[in-house]
């Protein structure tokens, strides 16, 4: 049975302000979980608190809209729980790279298989404009009115050096390849990163449409080696003229659920509960 | 002590071993049939420092520590200075005096000094001094009157994993620390009973661990404290053989999560922390409430506020468990009295947890949780209550269904034709939220109001499945002693001293806090002539939250924030100054 678009929408009409760079990530999801042929019942799609939080609504999946910050946990657990569903764990860079910054590099350590989307908007918006841990040096907010004196972070940097196995950037005015990205993390057996440029067009106006549009280049398109780590290193810090969107990074590794001794019974949602006859005695014997 | 209560300790520095020397013994004495207590002083380092060990051996059932001890082991000088003073007679103190200068002047009369040359028979049977604490077990075996064999055996079961070069060589140190004592004197009349039917020993968490797998826990994410640090490591070690997944997290943000993701997904999962912990857990314990998904977590408390006193104990994070996160929503509290509850607490949080949809706290603390005591063997046949789940493909599902009892039907990933969102945000019956563009709009007002009231009306319904609140003792007393949690054990303790005074006392015990059982505990408290309510706090957390639900103030009240558990005589000591001023 073949999966169409209208099945996995939901028929929530999202809040977002027109003109956000969040209806393309929500229309690429659509499409790429339609690639994919997901079952829409196996799908859980998780979120943290923010504008870009409020996605896992327009999808007719399981969803967990949780709290700022802790997205990664909440997919994680729900992974461990059972392995047999395919996670979405997505929010914008506050949640994530702010609140939930530790979080977000110990499940890329740990490579849980799962994809994360971020919606990175280099801003504040539901909170109405503040600085956000991507926003740039310099850039002027309702929290930094003469101009932000932090270093942003680096994510697709951070990802490198963090151990995750799929580190993607796309870009709301590219649906197409960041369908393709998303497709590709979803396929992807292991943690995968999609980082999304996506225009806040009520509170960011230095990192615009027309902003990314000028500088945007695609990997794909120069050649780039995604087995390379050091070459992905030197894309993660291309910054300013020309800004690369596309696959930086790509490696094959065991994932935590793959090593995890627990799981290899199945998944923990599957097992009987309770102890047998046999388990009770022995573990009685261990005290006396 | 009464004739067949013998309590013993030991101390020295950390690394001398006190812990596995006292471990030792107890198992010692519970292989013996006797009925065992313990309390280990400990700190906050890993070498050197002051750690002590007290044992409590008795042939009737026993609650506490207990007040006196009548043998000491003092593995180095301080133990020594500090300890023997502190002695009952008849007893005595077991030491090297090749290492250490005992001072006799400072002993109690009746109590006397019962050298062994601990070291040198350490170093002439294993050529290194390491096993000196093992002789002066033997020692030790011998002056209480436990069986060598036991001893051996015991050795055995402590030191097997190291081969069994190392354990035949522990038993011929204890074996000659133990005839060098009975050369010298010959065993104490305690009128110990060792019958050889042996007892389980362990601790509150322990046994807790045991309930938990009994229940069906598929996995625990923890961050290490102390003291709830102990069920992740028994855990750890027992996941492989129990199917149980142990997640060490960044944090205990993390750690709650993790386990709200786990029960939304449908394994029982569970944390444990402790007080500095679960602050960090907050945030989420909300998110459980409002979302409707089961979660238990452990909290162990120590002595507060912030990093507080890590290796010592007290009873107060009960409001803040009590309160914790914004708003109203419905959370259960059971705090088991004993390490034979902690097992009961565990399986039921569980089907607590899956019958409410709420988080589930066990409130245990460090002297419940991490003390040995000798149980009787548990009811591994418990009940398994997942409670409400929808059936696939139902046309219409409403996850967050009104209903009568507040509870609505739970639907898990993978299940066809049930999709639905949880959300943090306040939401209608099918999970849709209320909180942006519905926020303010008359329909939905109204909605906020019935969803937050079927959601607190699952603790009305849960109120049903609370155990009043128990009373010990005769009917008719002239004081009844309050307490919540592990202090029951000082308290029963208290009861039988008090016997011999002339004073009738009763003690009522709670330990199902909330929901709680308000008629039961009001009737009890009416019925009672005079009051005196026990709890380790400063503030008395638990006297207010009954006097705020009930309407009576208690009489009188003993608390405690020194960090030591409650000693019987102290409450003896309270209770014989309430009635005198009567």
């Amino acid at each position: 049975m073949a999966v169409e678009v209208h099945v996995i929408k939901s028929d929530t009409k999202p809040t977002w302000c027109p003109g956000c760079g969040d209806f393309g990530i929500l229309n690429a999801t659509l499409k790429a979980v339609q690639a994919t042929q997901l079952d829409p019942k196996d799908l859980v799609v998780v979120s943290g608190i923010g504008c870009s939080s409020n996605l896992p609504h327009f999808l007719r999946s399981y969803g967990f809209h949780g709290i700022h910050g802790r997205v990664m946990p909440v997919a994680t657990g729900i992974r461990l729980a059972n392995p047999d569903l395919t996670v979405i764990a997505t929010g914008g860079d506050g949640d994530g790279y702010g609140i939930g910054l530790g979080h977000f590099i110990h499940a890329m350590r740990r490579n849980f298989d799962l994809t994360y989307i971020v919606m990175n908007n280099e801003i504040y918006g539901l909170t109405t404009g503040q600085a956000s841990p991507t926003s740039e040096k310099g850039m002027v907010t309702k929290s930094t009115p003469w101009g932000s004196i932090e270093w942003p972070v680096n994510p697709i940097a951070l990802a490198l050096s963090a151990g995750a196995s799929y580190i993607s950037r796309g870009f709301s005015g590219d649906p197409k390849q960041m369908a393709t990205l998303i497709e590709g993390g979803l396929r992807h057996k292991g943690f995968a990163l999609v980082d999304v440029f996506s225009p806040c067009v009520t509170y960011n106006k230095v990192n615009t449409y027309p902003f990314f549009r000028e500088r945007v280049y695609k990997l794909e398109d120069e050649d780039h080696d995604t087995s390379d780590l050091l070459a992905a290193y030197e894309k993660a810090h291309e910054w300013g003229e020309r800004i690369p969107i596309g696959l930086f990074y790509r490696v094959d590794k065991a994932t935590y659920e793959e090593e995890e001794p627990a799981l290899s019974r199945g998944p923990l949602v599957k097992q009987p509960l309770g102890l047998s006859q046999e388990q009770a005695e022995a573990l009685i014997q261990e005290f006396r | 002590m009464p004739e067949g209560d013998v309590a013993i300790r030991i101390g020295g520095a950390a690394g001398d071993g006190v812990t596995s020397t006292g471990e030792v013994y107890a198992i010692a004495c519970a292989r013996s049939g006797l009925h065992v207590t313990t309390y280990e002083s400990y700190q906050s380092v890993i070498r050197g420092g002051h750690v002590w060990f007290q044992i409590r051996a008795a042939n009737e059932k026993r609650y506490s520590q207990g007040d006196t001890f009548q043998l000491l082991i003092g593995l180095d000088q301080q133990t020594l200075d500090v300890h023997a003073p502190l002695l009952s007679a008849p007893g005595g103190v077991i030491h090297d005096n090749d290492r250490h200068d005992l001072d006799e002047g400072i002993l109690p009369e009746g109590v006397q000094s019962l050298p062994v040359p601990a070291q040198a028979i350490s170093m002439d049977v294993s050529g290194k001094p390491l096993m000196q604490n093992v002789a002066t077990l033997g020692a030790l075996a011998h002056h209480v009157g436990l069986d060598l064999k036991v001893l051996h055996g015991s050795l055995a079961k402590m030191f097997g994993r190291k081969g069994e070069e190392i354990v035949k060589l522990n038993e011929t140190v204890a074996e000659r620390g133990y005839r060098h004592a009975a050369k010298q004197h010959k065993p104490f009349e305690f009128a110990l009973r060792p019958n050889g039917e042996g007892r389980l020993l362990m601790s509150g968490h322990e046994s807790l661990c045991l309930g938990a797998l009994a229940g069906g826990v598929k996995l625990v994410a923890q961050y290490p404290m102390t003291p709830a640090s102990g069920i992740m490591h028994w855990m750890a070690a027992h996941a492989k053989d129990y199917g149980v997944l142990v997640k060490q997290t960044e944090d205990e943000l993390a750690a709650m999560n993790l386990v709200i993701g786990a029960n939304f997904a449908g394994a029982r999962a569970m944390t444990a922390t402790s007080g500095g912990g679960y602050a960090l857990m907050v945030e989420a314990t909300g998110l459980a409430g409002m979302t409707e998904t089961p979660a238990v977590i452990v909290e162990a408390q120590r002595v507060g506020p912030s990093t507080g006193l890590p290796t010592k104990t007290e009873q107060g994070d009960l409001q803040m468990v009590f309160g914790a996160s914004q708003g109203d929503f419905p959370r259960i509290i059971l705090a088991p009295r004993s390490p034979e509850e902690c097992y009961e607490a565990a399986w039921r949080a569980f089907n607590l947890a899956e019958s409410y949809q709420c988080p589930v706290f066990i409130l245990t603390d460090l002297y419940l949780g991490e003390m040995w005591r000798t149980v009787e063997p548990p009811d591994f046949q418990v009940p398994i209550i997942r409670g409400l789940v929808a059936e696939d493909g139902g046309e219409g599902y409403r996850r967050y269904e009104i209903t009568e009892s507040g509870v609505s039907p739970r639907a898990f990933p993978g299940q066809a034709g049930l999709m639905f969102i949880a959300g943090s945000d306040e939401h209608d019956e099918k999970g849709e939220l209320i909180s942006d563009i519905r926020a303010g709009l008359p329909e939905y007002v109204d909605t906020r109001t019935r969803m937050m009231e079927k959601r607190m009306r699952k603790l009305e319904t849960a109120l049903n499945e609370m155990k009043p609140p128990e009373l010990w003792g005769p009917e008719d007393a002239d004081l009844t002693i309050v307490s919540w949690g592990s202090t029951q054990a000082a308290v029963r303790d208290a009861l039988e001293i008090l016997k011999g005074t002339g004073i009738t006392a009763n003690s009522l015990e709670f330990f199902d806090l909330w929901p709680l059982r308000v008629d039961e505990a009001r009737r009890a408290l009416e019925a009672a002539s005079e009051t005196l309510m026990v709890e380790g706090n400063y503030t008395g957390q638990f006297h207010r939250l009954l006097r705020a639900e009930t309407g009576i103030a208690l009489g009188h009240a003993l608390r405690k924030y020194d960090g030591e558990p409650f000693y019987p005589r102290e409450i003896v000591a309270k209770a014989e100054e309430v009635l005198r001023g009567r």
